[in-house]
């Protein structure tokens, strides 16, 4: 399978980037690991005129801890966040869940921008994102915008991030609470049939709905004081799962219920 | 057309290719090396798997224009103490780590990159390195076993 034609751009700037994208409008798409734009343009999905290259962007690359907010780079592909100590000592759900994307080669090209800006709910990163309240910082021509992770996700492969920008970079507040990732999948390398992580008392999932869901039911009864195994029942509260070849409507939420109750187990053998 | 400049195994391809060419139809039909194998073509089962800078990547799934001036290193690149063979390889033999051998030039390549990180894997990181690749005769036994054999008896890198 060979994409539709298109026009290669290769930028060394965040500026050069938002150039190209005000020069090729929508019918632009950024590259910078490709490995969820490159198969979907094989299979003809994707058909932009051009792709802008920045993956050899330097201001994109990298992981800064300043404060208590690491900084994540959107070009930093995933066996850099799943290798770095920095990121393994202050936000281990993150690392964690980085080292669950994919396979190694993916994690050698994918990029953790590209797996958030992609907006797939079955991808891991952006359910750990929403658990840990990152902040998502998007550039366009007017200057820079912060995002919550909460409000980032729109819908199927869509995200707050508009043709004409760029995310940049992802802050993720430190936090020394007990945390979890718990992914089902079908296959050894698969996109997660169902998944979800915690953090502290945030609980969130993945594929059981067009976008990453906070589970609210969860938290609010934790708060109240029900036991683990009471608030896990709610877990599929307010979700809205398909069927597909993974797997029906009815198994997804089975599945969120018990990996939320085991996700909790697990964070709380972490406080 | 776009100038793309590839150095692969020690040798540098210079091609005049169109943006879309994928980087596996670049070593293939371009540099004619042909122990690259497409399987999928959909990123799932590792048969293209190659070293760009040292790291196995999916070379279906990356445009031969992003590794312009980069370094690809593919089964034709490995060779080592064994006759000719490299360690991987001569695990891959003395284990019988291969049946059809149509996966094989993809699992060498990630086999190698797990060792060059790794030298001496436990099982379970053997087969978590191996995530990405698929062999549809051995059950994975065997391929486990050569890259223990491999681990053994000294990397070549």
């Amino acid at each position: 399978m060979i994409p539709a034609p298109f026009t290669y751009i290769r930028v060394s700037s965040v500026a050069d980037a938002l150039s190209a994208l005000q020069v090729h409008g929508e019918e632009a798409k950024l590259l910078a690991g490709g490995h969820s734009l490159i198969p979907l343009m094989k299979l003809r999905l994707a058909t932009p005129q051009a792709l802008i290259d920045i993956s050899s962007v330097n201001e994109l690359v990298g992981i800064t801890l300043s404060g208590n907010v690491l900084r994540i780079g959107a070009a930093t592909r995933h066996f850099e966040i799943e290798t770095s100590e920095v990121v393994r000592k202050h936000v281990p759900l993150l690392a964690y869940t980085a080292s669950l994307v994919g396979d190694p080669q993916v994690r050698n090209r994918g990029t953790i921008g590209g797996s958030v800006a992609h907006g797939d709910s079955a991808s891991d990163l952006p359910v750990s994102l929403l658990a840990l309240d990152a902040v998502m910082t998007v550039q366009g021509a007017r200057g820079k915008r912060a995002v919550p992770a909460s409000e980032f996700f729109l819908g199927f492969w869509r995200t707050a991030v508009a043709p004409d920008e760029v995310l940049v970079h992802i802050d993720v507040p430190v936090t020394n609470s007990g945390w979890s990732y718990q992914k089902f999948t079908i296959r050894s390398q698969d996109w997660a049939t169902v998944s979800a992580a915690v953090q502290g008392d945030a609980v969130a999932l993945g594929a059981m709905a067009e976008i990453p869901l906070r589970a609210r039911q969860v938290e609010a009864a934790i708060q109240a004081g029900n036991t683990v195994s009471e608030a896990s029942r709610l877990a599929d509260e307010g979700t809205s799962p398909s069927s597909d070849t993974r797997a029906s409507a009815d198994y997804r939420r089975h599945l969120a219920r018990v990996l939320v109750e085991n996700a909790l187990v697990e964070a709380a053998t972490r406080r | 057309m776009t100038a793309v400049h590839i150095n692969i195994n020690g040798r540098l391809h210079h091609h005049d290719v169109e943006d879309r060419t994928l980087l596996v139809h670049f070593i293939r039909e371009n540099a004619r090396l042909t122990g690259t194998h497409v399987g999928c073509d959909s990123s799932n089962c590792g048969a293209c798997t190659v070293l760009l800078e040292e790291r196995a990547v999916k070379s279906c799934t990356v445009l031969a224009v992003q590794a312009d001036n980069q370094s690809v290193t593919t089964v034709e690149g490995l060779s080592g103490p064994f006759g000719g063979l490299s360690a991987v390889q001569e695990g891959f033999r003395q284990e019988h780590g291969l049946q059809c051998g149509f996966c094989t030039p993809g699992m060498l390549m990630a086999c190698t990159a797990l060792l060059t990180e790794n030298p001496s894997p436990s099982e379970h990181e053997i087969r978590h390195a191996l995530e990405g690749n698929i062999c549809r005769c051995t059950g994975y036994e065997m391929i486990v076993r050569s890259v223990q054999w491999a681990a053994r008896n000294g990397t070549d890198k």
